[in-house]
């Protein structure tokens, strides 16, 4: 019983995605090619990325729902920039990543400062980040040459150069992708051999403990909330790239997948704690899971469904697994 | 109660004791740290099971095996923290009356003006002057205390356990709880009344019990009794264990601390330490020693005074700056505030000194390992590795992990907050000869501890603590243990 436990605790998420490829590639031949798995990843590195803010939030314990918001907002900003504003392309870069690291430092200055608990103040900060998404744009999407409210047109449109950034390819392989697996992998050396990733993780297993042996563990959250907000800005340009767009609540779905990919990624390899390689193999499995419930026609209405149980799924693991290891 | 049993996992904590209250008296239960006060109450109380043992109540049998059943029997408690019972958003009545408006029997109606009276005739009754429609959270702490004991009374107990009331309580407030007391015994209720501070034991205790080992060792009445006796039975035999201590060569003042405040638990204490000097704080629990440790090393903030090391004076409120003047922490809290308990030996190790191993913040995970693996052979800890998690490791192994983790940091000033709590005798001498070794190379090794024979073992200079305050100071080879606690309970201080 004991070793079973173990067993599925260390290998179950991996099992369970190798068996969702395995039955969905039976199912349908056109599962398995190369057009398909390179469309899953590329739909799936948006939300990794705001995982990966997750996944840092969640290090230092604490938590950050307004990360679905800040993409919706970064959406809608690049969008405008481009489209009211015919701003250059490096400051249609910047200036979301700058709106992320404020709200970023906004949840962080309720949290540590303040001192709100995390839940509640970033689920205060995601409804006004959401408002002023839409307030900034009155309700309306964003797209080349659109209707403004005076009856005029706006004069820009989205740049092919930052168009590529989401649509392009290279060596066959989507943009978003490979900018994917870089930040997994550079995440990964950040909290595997730096000081400020140990750090993290510290801050996050026991503050007081870590704070009496020196770590400035108020910095270290604040950090951890600052670049949480970067991330979901990076998912919100990603998102405005690919679409071609500026959707009005783009990220509002994004927050539950990006959660659930996080905390599927506890139990990848019985890390048992939030780690960057499980966030990734945590969004394949909801990617894969949505991509093949499309083809096999499932109504799109039912997707919160399975990403609800998949979340209650791997939060019931995960939660299981440490109340054991406490006992 | 008869030949009352208990042991724990194996250790045994009460051997056979008898222990009785009569009606209308204070009986009061003394003892040092670990002689097993609180478990016989608990047992007395319902909260523990005994192994072994009768209680009974007027000459009638009565199992006792849960707190409910204790209050069946009119058995009530008073613990030291009176506001985990308190409602703090209920009124004074209805946390007076408390067990009727919660209970499930009579009439579902509650009567607010039958139950406002009620609470005032038993407030009228204790002469507390408290307005029964105040907001508990608005009350002092001894005006808590005044509606738990009223509480008490609404529920007609015949016997009331009275634990260490007065540690958190002024003076003049305790002489007000003293006055409730003798009004408790005028209405026939019998009390068992545990205290660190002697004179007030005899102030207002009938009959006086000491336990030592699990075991009674006197029960006299008190007017024929002397403080003095009272320590030699609560201390028994000396203290034979034997630290050896090694000598150190004692150079100039590393940390000087200038009239420390902490609210009210740490009080205008001002110390010196040497390099070189092993400086014990003793004092019973609640005197006020990891507060002290806790201010000299800003993990809480001060609320007056300074500290400095090595003529530096140390900011407050940040352990991290503490660390870098080279002041560490040894705290008592181990498993919660010492280690990590859900990470492995070596990055507990690591944690204080990564800076130094780290390159462009990259950690040089050799450097790592090393260091960690050095350390864990110098202190002799027992690990499968260095991979361990330290949740696996022995309390005594844990501590050294704990210690550990300063060696690399060439820090001069060691505050230890009770380092030989729950750890095992040879891990203990390993602790010593940690300590030893610290002081022979210059550092000043700062021990609080509750235990005064260790205090005589290895200090060079004893500070007997009392009430936040350090009320004596004593040079190596002065004290004793019945000095040193005789000073620690207030017995020799303007509080007699």
């Amino acid at each position: 019983m004991e070793r079973t436990m173990n067993f599925i605790f260390k290998y179950g998420a991996l099992l369970v995605i190798g068996f969702v490829i395995i039955f969905f590639s039976l199912w349908d031949e056109h599962f398995f090619t190369y057009n398909n798995i390179s469309d899953i990843l590329r739909s799936i590195s948006i939300v990794t990325f705001i995982a990966i803010g997750v996944t840092f939030s969640l290090t230092v314990d604490g938590f950050d729902l307004s990360v679905g918001s800040t993409v919706s907002l970064t959406t809608v900003g690049v969008a405008t920039i481009m489209v009211w504003y015919e701003m250059p392309l490096v400051v249609v870069l910047t200036v979301p990543l700058l709106i992320g690291a404020l709200i970023g430092l906004l949840n962080a200055f309720l949290i540590v400062k303040v001192r709100i608990p995390d839940l509640l103040a970033t689920l205060a900060v995601m409804y006004i980040i959401s408002g002023v998404q839409r307030t900034y744009t009155k309700g309306y999407s964003i797209y080349d040459n659109m209707q403004m409210s005076d009856g005029s047109t706006a004069p820009g449109v989205f740049t092919d150069s930052f168009l590529q950034i989401g649509q392009g390819k290279w060596l066959g392989i989507p943009i978003p992708v490979i900018l994917m697996v870089i930040a997994v992998v550079l995440v990964h050396l950040f909290f595997k051999y730096t000081r400020y990733g140990r750090q993290m993780q510290m801050t996050g297993g026991n503050e007081e403990a870590a704070r009496l042996s020196g770590v400035r563990v108020k910095r270290i959250r604040t950090a951890a909330y600052v670049i949480s907000g970067i991330f979901a800005a990076i998912g919100g340009i990603l998102f405005a790239a690919r679409t071609g767009t500026g959707q009005i609540d783009a990220g509002a779905p994004m927050l539950m997948e990006a959660v659930a990919a996080v905390f599927v990624g506890y139990s990848v390899l019985g890390a048992g704690r939030p780690n960057v390689i499980g966030t990734f193999f945590g969004s394949v499995l909801i990617g894969v899971l949505l991509n093949g419930m499309t083809m096999m026609h499932v109504p799109y209405y039912t997707n919160d469904i399975i990403k609800g149980g998949v979340l209650v799924l791997a939060l019931a693991v995960t939660f299981i697994h440490l109340a054991r290891r406490k006992a | 109660m008869n030949g009352i049993v208990k042991s724990f996992s194996g250790v045994p904590a009460l051997k056979s004791v008898d222990f009785d209250i009569r009606g209308g008296e204070v009986h009061a239960l003394l003892g040092a740290n670990g002689a097993g006060k609180s478990t016989l109450i608990k047992i007395l109380s319902g909260a523990y099971s005994s192994d072994g043992g009768t209680i009974a109540i007027d000459g009638k049998p009565a199992a006792i095996r849960t707190p409910s059943d204790a209050k069946a029997h009119g058995i009530h408690c008073v613990y030291q923290e009176v506001d985990t019972v308190i409602v703090p958003q209920m009124t004074v009545a209805e946390n007076i009356m408390l067990d009727r408006i919660a209970s499930s029997s009579g009439s579902p109606w509650v009567r607010w003006g039958q139950i406002e009276e009620e609470a005032a005739s038993i407030l009228g009754r204790l002469k507390a002057d408290i307005p029964v429609r105040k907001q508990a959270s608005l009350l002092s702490l001894a005006e808590k205390q005044l509606v738990v004991i009223a509480r008490l009374l609404a529920e007609n107990a015949k016997f009331v356990v009275l634990d260490e009331p007065t540690a958190p309580l002024s003076l003049e407030e305790a002489e007000r709880l003293f006055r409730v007391i003798d009004q408790l015994k005028r209405d026939g209720i019998g009390m068992v009344f545990i205290s660190h501070r002697l004179p007030e034991v005899f102030r207002i205790s009938d009959r006086i019990t000491v336990m030592r080992d699990g075991e009674k060792v006197m029960t006299s009445a008190a007017a024929g009794t002397s403080a003095d006796e009272v320590v030699a039975s609560m201390l028994g035999r000396a203290f034979v264990e034997e630290f050896p201590k090694e000598e150190a060569q004692i150079g100039k003042v590393v940390l000087h601390v200038d009239r420390v405040n902490q609210g009210r638990h740490v009080r205008d204490v001002s110390m010196d330490a040497r390099s070189g000097e092993i400086v014990a704080v003793v004092g019973l629990v609640g005197a006020g020693k990891t507060e002290l440790s806790r201010a000299l090393f800003g993990a809480d903030n001060r609320s007056g005074g300074t500290v400095s090391v090595n003529g530096k004076k140390v900011s407050q409120g940040d352990p991290a700056a503490a660390i870098n003047a080279g002041l560490v922490l040894v705290p008592e809290e181990r498993r919660k505030q010492g280690i990590l308990v859900g990470e492995t030996v070596m990055r507990n190790l690591s944690l204080p000194f990564l800076k130094s191993i780290s390159k462009l913040g990259f950690i040089s995970g050799t450097r790592e390992a090393d260091t960690s693996d050095a350390l864990i052979a110098r202190l002799g800890v027992k690990t499968s590795s260095r991979h361990e998690r330290t949740a696996h490791l022995s309390g005594g192994n844990q501590q050294k992990v704990s210690i550990g983790k300063w060696l690399p940091t060439n820090a001069d000033v060691y505050l230890f907050d009770e380092p030989t709590k729950g750890v095992d005798i040879g891990a203990k001498s390993d602790i010593f000869r940690i300590i030893g070794e610290l002081a022979k190379s210059g550092k000043a090794v700062v021990y609080l501890t509750c235990e005064f024979s260790e205090a005589i073992g290895i200090a060079d200079r004893i500070l007997v603590m009392c009430d936040g305050q350090i009320v004596k100071s004593f040079d190596r080879g002065e004290a004793t243990q019945e000095e040193l606690l005789l000073h620690a309970s207030g017995g020799r201080g303007e509080r007699a």
